[in-house]
């Protein structure tokens, strides 16, 4: 089956596009990319699906001069996808500017925060359990009784 | 089974609210649970020893061969006797032992109830699987247990070391099983016990499984967490650590030791690990102060023996072990609990401070006492009737036998010593050390060991009463003997009866040569003290000298084998260094450090495909047609464009050239659905961008990126960009198969739609659109939570918002720009210009041009208001006729939903906030939940009505004037796709358009911010102030 090299050099440009505009940090690019990039893919899609052809609308025109519906099917799911995924990175966009001042993607700082810790509880470092029990020990040996051991004691005694 | 299993779950449900209600008077009540198990199992005791078992079989994952399998024999009734009896008995001692106020005791008597309940599960169990999820349910329990004081540190990392080794054990027990399970073709235990596979893999599975038991029995290596675990209340260590959990291991010895006992590996394990277990718990035990600490190394001790008796594989060790597994639970769990009461009274452990305990509590000693006789093995106790059934079934062993037998008469001399510094460190009156003040007795406390103590003398006189039964279990493994032996309270002189004297002997000797070296040591302090005060040496030296005499510990020889405990923190600590690592090599934070991973990897996945994919079979045509090529020349002068832009509007317009490109290409392809929809969402797309770019700095601002960096990026795309183009030319050379759109085709036609593409959508794949639906609603619904601060549900902007007085997208000072009549109140032009300066009610509905109403005057378009005006409902109608025909014709519910939402959208552009919410005055929210609640409908009528969910069917509606109509139920799903497609829109709109006007005229009206906006308006002020200075610059 023929591909049109038109159509393949379209999608090469729109993913190549689409692609160094995602890897950038302001958030529009980044969706603007995105737009691209779905463009490109949804291209992609088409010219592997077939050449051109009729509408798929049966009754419109004989049956094998008809394009393959099937990638027209899934484009159209793609295309809304896409529309709803860029109202979303516009609102991130404008979220991220209203409390940055810019719309900039930082680097995450939670991933900063692990990669810098450090050893994790310094004072474990595996002393014997039995010595933090006879500790234990030790402090309920020196602790004073109370008042009210005493006055059991007292009790029973009398 | 089930119904006992289910009353401890539900008593522990209800166990929190219980003791909430009555204190700790909950815990007796809890007791009946346990108690009522143990009922239950004692009534099944005569139909057991007769050889009977009870099971009871549930399906539970069919697929995995999963089943609630459970099953009572003799093994199985002794386990659940010991685990529900003892529990019960701790359930009640705990009623005292803990202050009525203490906190998190609700929570602490639901877990210990439900552990209760996971230990019988785990001796019921009959499915391999079904144990291993009550193994690990003992487990987590247990880790909730001991570290019930979550505030000390201690009792945190001894929680997490129980837990850790514990499971690490478990994980490999369940890896055995499967390997078990798999090779047997079955994971019911009686199965496998009864027809036992072979070969290399079961042995493995079954070390494996082996590990998990050892591990959960503290064996060494694995014994360091159970002397940690320490930490946890003493009734819980009573019940966990002596009585029930610590026994699953030996359990589970004893229950594939029938079927596994003749492996090498199983042997060889057991009895070297078994019996340095034994050795090095007892050394242990005699060397600690902390009285509890003494009972946790002994509990090491005896399950190193438990486990080599019970793992021997021959008949009368084996029935010696179960008796001492009995006895040891006797015994144990009566000495914990006495020492939990020595603990309350005279607040502390430690053998060296107590003294005189014996003539102060006598019958707390005498109970002590009782257990402590059984545990060093006198005569007619429990632990003496079971120890020595042991010796002499080994004493007919062969020479390894009598080689373990060598070895346990040493323990059992290390045992009886360590049970006699037990009870005279907690009881003996101490020449040299004051008596310790205590608390007076407690009946009620004490019952609980009383009565597990005096089971110890029982058992030991009556054994013979039950050795039926645990001979019942016994005879399951092969004997040796072609006599039985039995388990009774007196065997008759003989050499095992020397044995016995002979290590209480030992014992003995043990005891007073420790004395020996003790007085020795004391001895040696002396002389270093008086040495040290004749030398005038430093006071530290002192200090040293006195703290070495003290403790015995240091004068008894050490063992110089690396701690285990030291070992296992090594591990743990080096496997955090490697996460670390690892996170620190591949997680720089950078999100286009992170799209570069995965854009490198899916080349190198696509370059590998095309290597694979040869030869490849491409046929290339120059274009489709002219128009094609023009169009694509376009499209890649677009995106190029977009790429250089430095500006944000001028790269949004030009993605939209390319957007509307691509629709033009569908177009040319044959695709009209794709191409109404893809111009239709490239629109909306542009006016919303636009909409949230008003806000934002012309320019792209923020740190550029480096030219070294930029490249890399554009090396990356154009490599992606690339193999993509040449993926589409490979791909499509490389079909092989029919397309399946022949069938769609005759699908459609059957579905009674001729527009194969929507009917594909609403019908044949409705399913894949419901999905889309609702993607779509959840994108809209985070656009609205990150736009709306406060909260989304308010209404639409309405006129007769009191609000809607001030009019809308006002140039600050225009009033006083325009003509000086305009500035003069009360002159008739003013009040032409400004009419919305009045009631808002009133307004309502007034004039044909609602904008008047609402916008600021010097941003109104007439021209736009107007021809707004007249063409709205004709796209409102033009919607619904795409919806429509959309069954047999381009359009459809997405369209469709798209242009009524276009009609919206440009009736907002004319007029303002207010007059969107006039045209709209519906929440978004709603249509999406009627349009939601139509497709679903829809979706299940299919179910109810027809076969199946989605399934669709056709009416015939006669329409007075307009003729039949035919109605399919795809269309009525189509109608909720317009439906939610509209409430998206709507969404969209009012976030980015209303939302946004309504802060932009908050912050113009209001310069300080109100404190209820504070954060956002602190944040975004500074920002608003810069944003003209970068545009300056630019």
């Amino acid at each position: 089956m023929s591909v049109s090299a038109v159509l393949a050099v379209v999608v090469g440009v729109l993913v190549a596009g689409g692609v160094v505009l995602l890897l950038e940090r302001s958030l529009t690019r980044v969706l603007l990319g995105a737009a691209l990039l779905g463009n490109g893919i949804n291209v992609m899609i088409l010219a592997m699906g077939g050449a051109a052809g009729e509408a798929p609308i049966i009754g419109q025109g004989p049956k094998d001069e008809m394009a393959d519906p099937i990638p027209q099917v899934m484009i159209l799911t793609s295309i809304v996808i896409t529309f709803a995924m860029t109202a979303f990175l516009l609102a991130l966009a404008y979220r991220s500017w209203q409390l940055q001042g810019n719309d900039e993607v930082q680097d995450d700082v939670e991933d900063r925060l692990v990669a810098n810790r450090r050893e994790s509880e310094p004072e474990d470092t595996g002393a014997d359990a039995d010595l933090e029990a006879a500790q234990d020990a030790q402090a309920a040996v020196e602790e004073t009784p109370s008042k009210a051991d005493d006055a059991a004691i007292g009790r029973e005694h009398a | 089974m089930i119904a006992v299993l289910a009353a401890h779950g539900v008593a522990a449900l209800l166990a929190p609210w219980l003791v909430s209600a009555l204190g700790r008077r909950a815990f007796l009540l809890l007791a009946l649970v346990p108690f009522g198990a143990a009922a239950w199992a004692a009534t099944q005791t005569s139909g057991v020893t007769g050889g009977g078992t009870v099971e009871q079989v549930h399906s539970w994952v069919p697929t995995l061969g999963l089943d609630l399998a459970f099953r009572l024999d003799a093994l199985s009734l002794l386990m659940a006797l010991v685990a529900a009896g003892v529990g019960g008995l701790v359930l009640v001692y705990c009623s005292r032992y803990f202050g009525a106020g203490e906190a998190g005791l609700g929570r602490f008597a639901g877990v210990l109830v439900a552990f209760a309940g996971a230990m019988l599960g785990l001796v019921l169990a009959d499915d391999l699987l079904l144990l291993y999820v009550f193994w690990e349910l003992t487990t987590v329990l247990s880790f909730l247990l001991v570290g019930h004081a979550a505030d000390r540190q201690g009792a945190r990392r001894a929680a997490m070391d129980a837990l850790m080794v514990t499971t690490f054990g478990g994980l490999a027990m369940l890896v055995g099983a499967v390997i078990v399970g798999q090779a047997a073709g079955t994971y019911r235990i009686s199965e496998i016990v009864a027809n036992p596979p072979g070969g290399t893999a079961v042995s493995v599975g079954v070390v494996l499984l082996l590990v998990g038991a050892l591990s959960k029995s503290a064996l060494v290596p694995f014994h360091f967490w159970l002397p940690g675990a320490m930490a946890a209340p003493t009734p819980v260590s009573a019940y966990l650590h002596a009585a029930a959990m610590v026994k699953a291991g030996v359990y589970l010895v004893a229950r594939l030791a029938p079927a596994f006992a003749d492996l090498a590996a199983w042997r060889i394990a057991l009895l070297v690990l078994g019996c340095g277990t034994l050795l090095l718990g007892a050394a242990r035990a005699l060397r600690q102060h902390d009285l509890k600490l003494l009972l946790a190394y002994g509990t090491v001790s005896q399950l190193g023996l438990l486990m080599v008796l019970v793992g021997h594989g021959s008949r009368d060790v084996a029935l010696a072990g179960i008796g001492l597994l009995l006895a040891h639970a006797l015994y144990k769990s009566a000495l914990f609990l006495v020492v939990g009461i020595v603990d309350r009274s005279t607040g502390t452990r430690d053998l060296r401070v107590l003294s005189g305990l014996g003539r102060a509590r006598p019958r707390l000693a005498v109970i002590g006492g009782l257990a402590a006789a059984s545990m060093a093995g006198v005569p007619l106790f429990a632990g003496f009737a079971a120890k020595e059934t042991a010796f002499d079934a080994l004493l007919h062993g062969d020479g390894v036998d009598v080689a373990v037998l060598v070895l346990i008469v040493v323990g059992v001399a290390l045992t009886a010593a360590y049970a006699w510094r037990f009870w005279w460190g907690a009881f003996a009156t101490k020449a040299d050390v004051p008596d310790r003040r205590c608390a007076g007795g407690d009946l009620g406390f004490e019952a609980a060991p009383a009565l597990l103590a005096a089971g110890g003398l029982v058992l030991g006189l009556a054994f013979s009463a039950i050795d039926p039964l645990v001979g019942r279990y016994a005879d399951t493994v092969p004997s040796a003997l072609p006599e039985k032996l039995h388990l009774a309270a007196w065997h008759g002189f003989g050499p095992a009866l020397g044995l016995s004297l002979l290590a209480l002997a030992g014992g003995a000797a043990i005891v007073l040569g420790q004395r020996r070296i003790l007085a020795a040591a004391r001895a040696a302090g002396d002389a270093a003290l008086t040495g040290a005060v004749t030398t005038g040496a430093a006071a530290t030296g002192v200090a040293v000298g006195g703290g070495g005499a003290g403790g015995p510990a240091v004068a008894a020889p050490r063992l110089r084998i690396p701690e285990a405990r030291t070992v296992y923190v090594g591990l743990v600590r080096g496997t955090e260094r490697v996460s670390v690592g690892a996170a620190r090599a591949t997680q720089s934070g950078s999100l286009p450090v992170y799209l570069m991973t995965i854009l490198v990897v899916l080349c190198a996945a696509m370059i590998t495909a095309l290597i694979l994919g040869r030869p490849w079979d491409v046929d290339v045509r120059l274009w489709d047609g002219p128009q094609q090529g023009a169009i694509a020349l376009l499209i890649v002068a677009g995106a190029i464009l977009t790429l250089r832009s430095r500006r944000r509007l001028k790269a949004v317009v030009l993605s939209g050239v390319v957007g509307y490109g691509v629709a033009t290409l569908f177009a040319l392809h044959g695709a009209p659905d794709l191409a109404l929809t893809q111009f239709l969402v490239e629109t909306l797309t542009l006016v919303v961008v636009v909409l949230v770019l008003r806000r934002l700095p012309t320019h792209f601002t923020g740190t550029v990126s480096g030219l070294g960096r930029r490249r890399v990026h554009l090396a990356v795309g154009i490599a992606v960009g690339t193999l993509m183009a040449l993926l589409t030319l490979v791909v499509a050379g490389a079909r092989e198969a029919v397309p399946v759109s022949e069938l769609f085709a005759a699908a459609s036609a059957l579905a009674g739609g001729n527009n194969i593409v929507n009917v594909t959508l609403v019908d044949l794949r409705a399913w894949d659109t419901m999905g889309e639906i609702a993607v779509l609603v959840v994108a809209a619904t985070g656009v609205t939570s990150l736009i709306f601060l406060r909260r989304r549900s308010r209404g639409a902007p309405r006129l007769s918002d009191p609000s809607s007085d001030s009019p809308v997208w006002a140039i600050p000072h225009a009033e006083a720009l325009a003509s000086p009549a305009a500035a003069t109140p009360g002159s008739p032009l003013a009040v032409r210009q400004h009419p919305a300066r009045g009631a808002g009610v009133a307004r309502r509905a007034q004039g044909w041009l609602v904008a008047e109403n609402t916008l600021a005057p010097e941003r109104r378009s007439l021209l736009l208001e107007v021809v707004v005006r007249l063409i709205f409902h004709t796209i409102l109608v033009l919607s619904v006729y795409l919806l429509w025909a959309g069954h047999d014709l381009a359009g459809g519910g997405f369209a469709g939903g798209i242009v009524a939402g276009l009609a919206f959208t440009v009736r907002y552009l004319a007029g303002g906030r207010y007059e969107l919410g006039e045209a709209a005055p519906v929440g978004a929210g709603l249509l999406i939940g009627i349009g939601l609640v139509v497709t679903t409908g829809t979706a299940l009528a299919g179910a109810v009505v027809g076969d199946a969910v989605l399934q669709g069917g056709s009416w015939y509606l006669d329409i007075p004037v307009l003729g039949t109509l035919k109605l399919y139920s795809s269309t009525l799903f189509d109608v909720g796709v317009y439906l939610v497609v509209v409430g998206v829109v709507l969404d969209v709109l009012r976030s980015f358009g209303s939302e946004i006007d309504r802060q932009v005229d908050e912050e113009t009206h209001t310069p300080r911010p109100t404190v209820e906006r504070a954060p956002a308006s602190a944040t975004a002020a500074p920002a608003a102030a810069s944003a003209p200075t970068r545009e300056e610059r630019a």
